[in-house]
């Protein structure tokens, strides 16, 4: 009876007809050929329909975020403007000592580009890997621009002796190649010695690794406990009559309407040591007054505020799979003779599946990175790996070292989604 | 983007045409307020020059984009000194021969009567804000915080304290608490081991320190009783105590402050008029009354002298402004080259302290 209903099935009956030949269509050309004509008709007028969404997604997504991650291995700010430099590099291998005419170049090239205001791209990008060099660039380009006299080496030693440290020559040669993977080795707290051999940084620096291990591990944590504070709401949202689970259903997006900066606001309100919880406590006498809890300005602030913020992105997906799972499942596993539990585990909880998968993958997606919240309330101890990408961004204005943290975290999403695919399968999730 | 805003500008321009009068780019707000009354209106009334106003988000911005499109409109305009620099490297502004500026009202040379680093190659400073040590007066009953070292002595002085999440001013304020003197900050800071004693001094207060990350966040944390000492900027203070009556007090010893000031577009329309309002508003008069609707200094010392009444009061402005002589006493300039320099090092050190 199916099978009379099924579209292919009078296909199929002459498919098992005539084996040898191909198939074809009433006017005889080979159906396959004539299925996909068509289809490729259906499809470029398909196409003419999401062109719009896909040069838009393109222009504003795909090609600025392209160009900014091309940034992290891609700076020319030194090659461009001190092009007999860079060649001099390029003709002398590594552990010649620069020669009068390697001076002569570096002279040219700072005059040239003090010339053309460009003096300060230059002791920027050196300044990234030698701290302390900007000012030198700019300072010594002010007086070669009033002119510079042969022999180079003594002159620009004269202006400045920093000239002659090897330190600085070996920034140069990594900078006169515009392609290079130092702010990558920045990202993991390394960084090239005076032979341009990798070497960790001094443990006062060391910053990144920290971070980044911190940023994973929170997320994780703000992932579980999202799951344990909403997978029963969720429930408790798809089991009652629907009057009332909508009621309910407002005071879950009430505050996923609410501005962000609010709710960290409110929570600071509540949370701080002067704060509503803390007054609370004392007037209750279970702390005295000099006792005052600190769970803001801290990491616990930061899972605090973000697992609220959060809590949204993992019940609606929750929601909208326990909605359709029936009841009747588990009704038939009590009736033959499941406890609650059995029931709850074997029955009900894999059918959620698709729900908190999509749920925990969004919220730790969004968790790794996060930025206002831990900024606000993270203090010392609960700041992320994106506080140190907005500072690069806005502060020191290093933004190939802020690609190259963003692609490094990009990286390591990509791979964990790929887990994910591996283990649970990315057909199995189900975000609404 | 940079065709954008050439293209932005250019079209802009069509609808205004340029006038042969001064047009100047501000701020808005209650700076850009302080401009317009006390610059502006007093100009036109004595020169007859017509000023036009207009304001935007930051006008650095727009200056770039003019100059590079070759169609500028703007004859004057307000920037941060730290833009000023950029702008002035980048050959985006006229050089302002500091000769057009005039003496003080008490006969004091230009050169003299401004504090140190106000006049530059491309900028005239207008007004000074600072980092200061503000503190809750209601906390503390017997002996008030006096000093940048009383913010580091929690025994003396208990309670919380605030700082700005970042490397810059704190370094330098922790020196001068340790003893440094204004004069020798930037020199000891320059070398590991001043580095070393400005994280040290640090760390002696780091578990009684709340790291602020925007400007409103200290009087906030001062008015809830969070903490009891901030080091912020002073206008957000000055607004707390004045505008809403917060018992908050400001130690001016161990201030840092920085600079806004008029720049020159290059290729500006009406250069020679131009001129003659930036020596009209840097006069004394015209800066003193511009400090009298915000709590910024001027930035000559005659001026600051003479500032009046906070406007709409009868209470003198000059007590609250980073420039008042007795305010100065033990003052640093903001040293911008050292920031440009050491900005991403010093900050990877000061997160990776705050993360250990």
């Amino acid at each position: 009876m199916a099978n009379a209903l099924d579209p292919h099935a009078a296909i199929a009956t002459t498919a098992s007809g005539a084996p040898d030949g191909p198939l074809r269509t009433a006017d005889g050309k080979p159906l396959a050929r004539a299925l996909a004509r068509s289809q490729a008709r259906a499809k470029r007028r398909a196409f003419w329909l999401v062109l719009p969404l896909l040069a838009f997604i393109l222009l504003t997504f795909a090609i600025p975020i392209g160009q900014m991650l091309q940034r992290s291995f891609y700076n020319a700010g030194f090659s461009d403007n001190m092009p007999q430099l860079s060649q001099w590099f390029a003709e002398n291998p590594r552990g010649t000592d620069p020669d009068e005419a390697a001076w002569t170049a570096l002279a040219q090239d700072l005059q040239a580009s003090a010339e053309a205001r460009t003096i300060g791209t230059v002791g920027t990008r050196i300044n990234y890997d030698v701290p302390g060099t900007r000012s030198l660039f700019t300072s010594t380009g002010r007086q070669v621009r009033r002119g510079v006299e042969p022999p180079y080496q003594a002159a620009l030693l004269e202006i400045d002796e920093k000239w002659g440290e090897p330190r600085l020559w070996s920034a140069m040669r990594e900078a006169s190649n515009p392609v290079t993977t130092n702010f990558y080795l920045a990202s993991v707290d390394r960084t090239r010695n005076d032979q341009g051999e990798i070497v960790k940084v001094p443990e006062r620096q060391q910053i990144y690794g920290t971070l980044f291990a911190r940023t994973f591990w929170l997320s994780l944590l703000i992932t579980a406990t999202t799951f344990i504070l909403g997978f029963p709401i969720a429930h408790l949202l798809a089991t009652l009559p629907m009057r009332k689970s909508n009621l309910l259903m407002i005071l879950v997006l009430l505050p996923f309407w609410t501005s962000l900066l609010v709710r960290t606001t409110s929570w600071m309100v509540l949370l701080q040591q002067q704060g509503v919880i803390n007054d609370i406590l004392v007037w209750l006498g279970l702390i005295g007054n000099s006792q005052r809890l600190q769970m803001i300005y801290n990491q616990t602030g930061t899972i605090i505020a973000m697992t609220h913020i959060l809590l949204p992105f993992m019940v609606l997906p929750l929601y909208s799979v326990m909605r359709t799972i029936n009841p009747s499942y588990v009704r038939a596993a009590r009736s033959l003779g499941a406890t609650s539990w059995t029931a709850f585990r074997r029955v009900y909880f894999p059918q959620t599946l698709p729900g908190l998968g999509a749920g925990a993958l969004l919220v730790f997606i969004l968790a790794v990175g996060y930025y206002i919240t831990p900024a606000l309330v993270g203090g010392s101890s609960g700041q992320l790996i994106s506080n140190m990408i907005a500072m690069h961004m806005t502060d020191t204005l290093n933004w190939s070292m802020a690609a190259a943290l963003a692609s490094l975290l990009l990286g390591a999403v990509l791979i964990l989604y790929w887990l994910y695919d591996k283990l649970v399968g990315i057909d199995n999730l189900k975000l609404g | 983007m940079k065709r954008m805003l050439i293209l932005s500008t250019a079209l802009g321009l069509m609808a205004s045409p340029v006038l042969a009068d001064v047009n100047l780019l501000s701020w808005g707000g209650a700076y850009g307020n302080s401009h317009v009354e006390a610059y502006a209106k007093p100009f036109e009334a004595e020169s007859g020059i017509k000023v036009n106003v207009a304001d935007a988000d930051n006008p650095a911005t727009p200056i770039k984009a003019m100059v590079e499109a070759g169609n500028v409109s703007a004859d004057v305009a307000s920037v941060e000194y730290a833009d000023a620099v950029r702008l002035c490297d980048e050959g985006l502004l006229e050089e302002i021969d500091p000769a057009i500026l005039a003496a003080g009202d008490d006969g004091t040379a230009a050169a003299d009567d401004f504090i140190e680093g106000a006049i530059t190659e491309c900028f005239v400073g207008t007004d000074v804000y600072s980092m200061i040590l503000a503190y809750d007066d209601s906390k503390f009953d017997g002996a008030k915080p006096a000093t940048p070292n009383d913010f580091f002595d929690t025994e003396a002085f208990p309670g919380k304290r605030t700082m700005r999440k970042g490397a810059k001013f704190n370094l330098e304020f922790a020196l001068m608490a340790d003893g440094v003197p204004a004069e020798e900050v930037y020199d000891v800071l320059s070398t590991p081991e001043g580095v070393d004693r400005a994280f040290e001094k640090l760390e002696s207060i780091k578990g009684d320190i709340i790291w602020w990350e925007a400007g409103a966040q200290p009087p906030q944390l001062l008015a809830d009783g969070e903490v009891t000492m901030a080091y912020a900027f002073n206008g957000r203070i000055f607004n707390a105590s004045q505008g809403e009556g917060k018992p908050f007090k400001i130690v001016w010893d161990g201030q840092i402050y920085e600079m806004e000031g008029w720049v020159v577009p290059k290729g500006a329309p009406n250069l020679e008029d131009a001129l003659k309002f930036i020596t009209f508003s840097t006069s004394t008069a015209p800066q003193a009354r511009a400090a009298e609707f915000i709590s910024y200094g001027p930035p000559r010392r005659s001026a600051a002298a003479a500032v009046g009444n906070i406007e709409g009061t009868e209470e003198p402005m000059g007590p609250n402004l980073p420039t008042f002589e007795a305010n100065m006493a033990n003052a640093l300039a903001s040293n911008l080259d050292f920031w440009v320099d050491h900005d991403a090092e010093l900050n990877e050190r000061f997160n990776s302290w705050l993360a250990n």
